[in-house]
């Protein structure tokens, strides 16, 4: 008998007594289900958060910030500067001229549905350019702001998650009175987060005279920006930096991103080790449980190393049922769940949903599998170390 | 206690079982108080926040500045004890990614204001006559290898100076805190340097960023709010005042579900870790069914046996969850911030260990209670004939 049939007959001998070992076997199974719940659900926080911040940023948006800035919050573009940036070669045109927009970008308190409480949004001020700049964004309900007028239009996660940001509605911060009149959609990008109103109501609402905060420029082509981003710099009377959209959406994730990975890894990991003593005790109840019949199955002739293959199988079958069983509840509960936080690079809030990708769930199997192995590994070792002769004295 | 030898032996008999077991738990308690210090750091120090400090910010949002002018004027306010103001001033270290909750303060008042942070009294006093000094926290100190003395280049991308370069500051002193949960990885200096700065070129000067008020009395704090916010009514810039304690509870709400999805994902770990622990625990029992007939044959009551199996139960939880809490407790307070700065206040609350505490004893009897009860019960006959 070769080694191969022999790790087959055994491996089905022992699978086949699993259904004798049932109890022992679904604890194991719930156990690494749910380190692979928590695991999954956590990291589809920061994988949601992170398709928020990137959405639909493009590689042909462009966005000019003050340099050594790296937020709008901090940056500061001055009128003049706003018109230079315009004239540089590279950007797209259209019949009303380049389509460059110069936005200001503050924040308002106003009260979150969740809590009742203020929390901080993202109020921008944009120029007519905005729209022409953002080609994915589309006003889903009602119409956009006049220029000119104390009219907004809010994003759709903003109005989702804060009170009385609906159509229609009249809104106060501080001495100023603000008209909702639309809601627009930008497929789910970090802009939905947001309201917008017309530049020139909100520069003296702040006490900001001509400036402005960023410039967002639609590139003639993908491939312009480095030419683009040199014709800036080299240009002395701009100190500014220019930095492609997705590149800058990454980056204001970052600090979420290593907050809820660091944490999310972290509990894994202790996680992890617990499940392994848990399924480190089922194998060893479970060699233990058969070992008279292991040793009968090494009397009759059968090697050490299939039985070793035989109970690691087992110990990874299991995981692995636990794993898709864990996946599974985490994609049901947590795709898509509605959410949001702080992005704390611009002390705004911005909205998502979780995210469980097959990415998430492909790592979460993996997961699975390698704890199964750790599990099986030392109880199987013991397996075909029994000595025979002993093993089937005992009762 | 004469019955410790019949417990310890029972737990021997299988070593490899109650070691696992036994760590399975060990874990689930280190996770436990884990994931507690992950919750009160996502509350920002919500326990520390002084009940007789109010904060006025500018009502449309706190990036709104104030002007300087309101000091004088709620200082003379009825029912104040003292004032005083901070300006965030978003400065890094070298990199942007090192950004360090630097504040432009009023040096005197902000310390009077704040006990909590502790320093030595011949550092304060340098700190006050040096313009150009700041006082910085022991954990930010030794995240960067600062020392007394040093000095210190700093960038902000909101206040640049007119000549481009970056600020300097002499390390004048290193704060500390002997109360848990004080965020020691701050930055202040002196307001006027920055003031100072900027006079004349009419960006920030003459302005703060927000005011801290100590109340007289508590328990007036809210009417105190409201007149302070009534005074200044009307005026360019309008205020909004409230308790520190609320303005940092509605900061923390602002993170969101992170805090009590971090909760929830307690709740399932530690379900399923004890459904392991437990589950190994029932089946010990349930092996030695025959035994506990043998003890019963004996003249054991069934009161004996089911405090001998709880007592077992309990032995294994206290072990491992005792364990577990020390460990937790000793890698939060050593080991510090797992993200590396960005989670400023880091510690397990003592409420917290007393909480895990109950849970260990909670866990002992709740594992121990059923298979307990199903010994205690057993007719001996039933029980001999099992095996």
């Amino acid at each position: 008998m070769n080694w191969l049939s022999q790790t087959i007959a055994v491996t089905a001998v022992t699978l086949r007594s699993i259904s004798q070992r049932l109890g022992s076997s679904i604890v194991a199974i719930i156990g690494i289900a749910g380190v692979v719940i928590v695991f999954t659900a956590v990291l589809s926080i920061a994988e949601g958060f992170r398709k928020a911040m990137q959405g639909t940023g493009d590689p042909q948006t462009v966005i000019v910030l003050r340099s050594g800035s790296d937020t709008e919050m901090t940056s500061g573009v001055g009128g003049e500067e706003a018109r230079l940036i315009a004239e540089t070669p590279g950007i797209e045109q259209g019949p009303d001229g380049a389509h460059a927009s110069p936005e200001l970008f503050v924040i308002v308190g106003h009260p979150l549905k969740r809590s009742g409480t203020d929390a901080n949004v993202p109020l921008r001020g944009v120029t007519p350019a905005a729209l022409a700049v953002r080609p994915t964004l589309k006003i889903v309900e009602g119409r956009m702001f006049q220029p000119g007028t104390n009219e907004i239009v809010v994003g759709k996660a903003a109005s989702r998650q804060f009170e009385r940001l609906t159509v229609g509605t009249d809104v106060r911060w501080g001495d100023s009175s603000w008209k909702v009149v639309g809601v627009f959609d930008a497929q789910g990008s970090v802009a939905e987060s947001e309201i917008w109103c017309d530049a020139k109501v909100l520069q003296p609402a702040y006490r900001r005279g001509n400036s402005y905060q960023s410039v967002y420029v639609r590139l003639a082509s993908v491939d312009g920006f480095q030419a683009f981003k040199d014709a800036l710099t080299t240009n002395p009377r701009l100190q500014i930096t220019a930095i492609r959209e997705p590149d800058y959406f990454s980056q204001q994730s970052e600090i979420l991103q290593t907050v809820i990975r660091s944490i999310g890894f972290g509990i894994a990991f202790l996680m992890a080790i617990g499940a392994i003593f848990g399924a480190l005790n089922t194998m060893y109840s479970a060699v233990a449980s058969r070992t008279r019949e292991i040793a009968t199955l090494r009397a009759l002739g059968f090697g050490s190393s299939p039985v070793v293959v035989s109970v690691l199988v087992e110990a990874v079958l299991l995981s692995l049922i636990g794993g898709i069983i864990g996946g599974g509840l985490a994609w049901i509960a947590f795709d898509g769940y509605q959410t949001a936080t702080m992005n704390w690079q611009s002390f705004s809030q911005v909205a998502f949903a979780f995210a469980v990708t097959p990415a998430l769930l492909s790592l979460g199997l993996l997961f699975a599998v390698v704890m199964g192995f750790i599990g099986g590994l030392f109880p199987a070792i013991r397996a075909a170390r029994l000595p025979v002769v002993t093993a089937l004295r005992q009762l | 206690m004469k019955f410790l030898p019949i417990v310890w032996r029972n737990l021997m008999r299988r070593k490899i079982r109650t070691f696992f077991t036994v760590m399975t738990i060990l874990v689930a308690f280190v996770l436990f108080g884990v994931l507690m210090a992950i919750r009160a750091a996502f509350s920002y120090g919500v326990e520390v926040a002084g009940a007789d400090r109010l904060m006025t910010i500018h009502k449309v949002s706190i990036i709104q500045p104030l002007p300087q002018s309101y000091f004088q004027r709620i200082r003379t306010t009825e029912g104040v004890k003292e004032v005083t103001y901070s300006n965030w001033f978003g400065g890094y270290f070298q990199d942007t990614r090192n950004t360090i909750q630097s504040m432009a303060v009023d040096p005197e008042s902000w310390m009077n204001m704040y006990p909590e942070f502790e320093l030595p009294a011949d550092q304060k006093s340098t700190w006050y006559k040096d313009r150009t000094g700041a006082v910085v926290g022991a954990d930010l100190a030794k995240r960067f290898g600062w020392k007394v003395g040093d000095r210190i280049p700093i960038i902000s991308p909101i206040y640049r100076k007119p000549d481009g370069s970056p600020w300097e500051f002499t390390i004048d002193g290193i704060y500390n805190s002997t109360k848990q949960g004080v965020d020691k990885t701050q930055f202040f200096f002196h307001h006027d340097y920055l003031d100072e700065t900027f006079r004349g070129t009419g960006f920030m000067s003459g302005m703060v960023g927000w005011y801290i008020v100590k109340v007289a009395d508590p328990s007036t704090a809210d009417q105190l709010a409201k007149r302070i916010d009534a005074m200044f009514a009307n005026s360019q810039a309008e205020t909004k005042t409230a308790t520190e304690k609320s303005f940092v509870s509605d900061f923390a709400k602002q993170i969101g579900d992170i805090g009590s999805i971090m909760m929830a994902i307690t709740g399932i770990v530690m379900f399923f870790i004890l459904f392991v622990a437990g589950n190994a625990m029932a089946q010990s029992v349930r092996e030695r069914v025959n035994e506990l007939g043998v003890l019963k044959t004996l003249g054991f009551g069934d009161g004996r046996i089911l405090s001998l199996v709880l007592l077992e139960s309990c032995t294994i939880a206290i072990v491992g969850g005792g364990i577990g809490l020390l460990l937790a407790w000793a890698a939060i307070t050593m080991g510090g911030d797992p993200t590396g700065g960005l989670l400023p206040i880091f510690h397990l609350p003592p409420r917290d260990l007393i909480l895990g505490t109950a849970l260990v004893l909670i866990l002992g009897v709740g594992t121990g209670l059923l298979p307990a009860m199903q010994a205690s019960r057993l007719k001996i006959v039933d029980a001999l004939r099992r095996n």
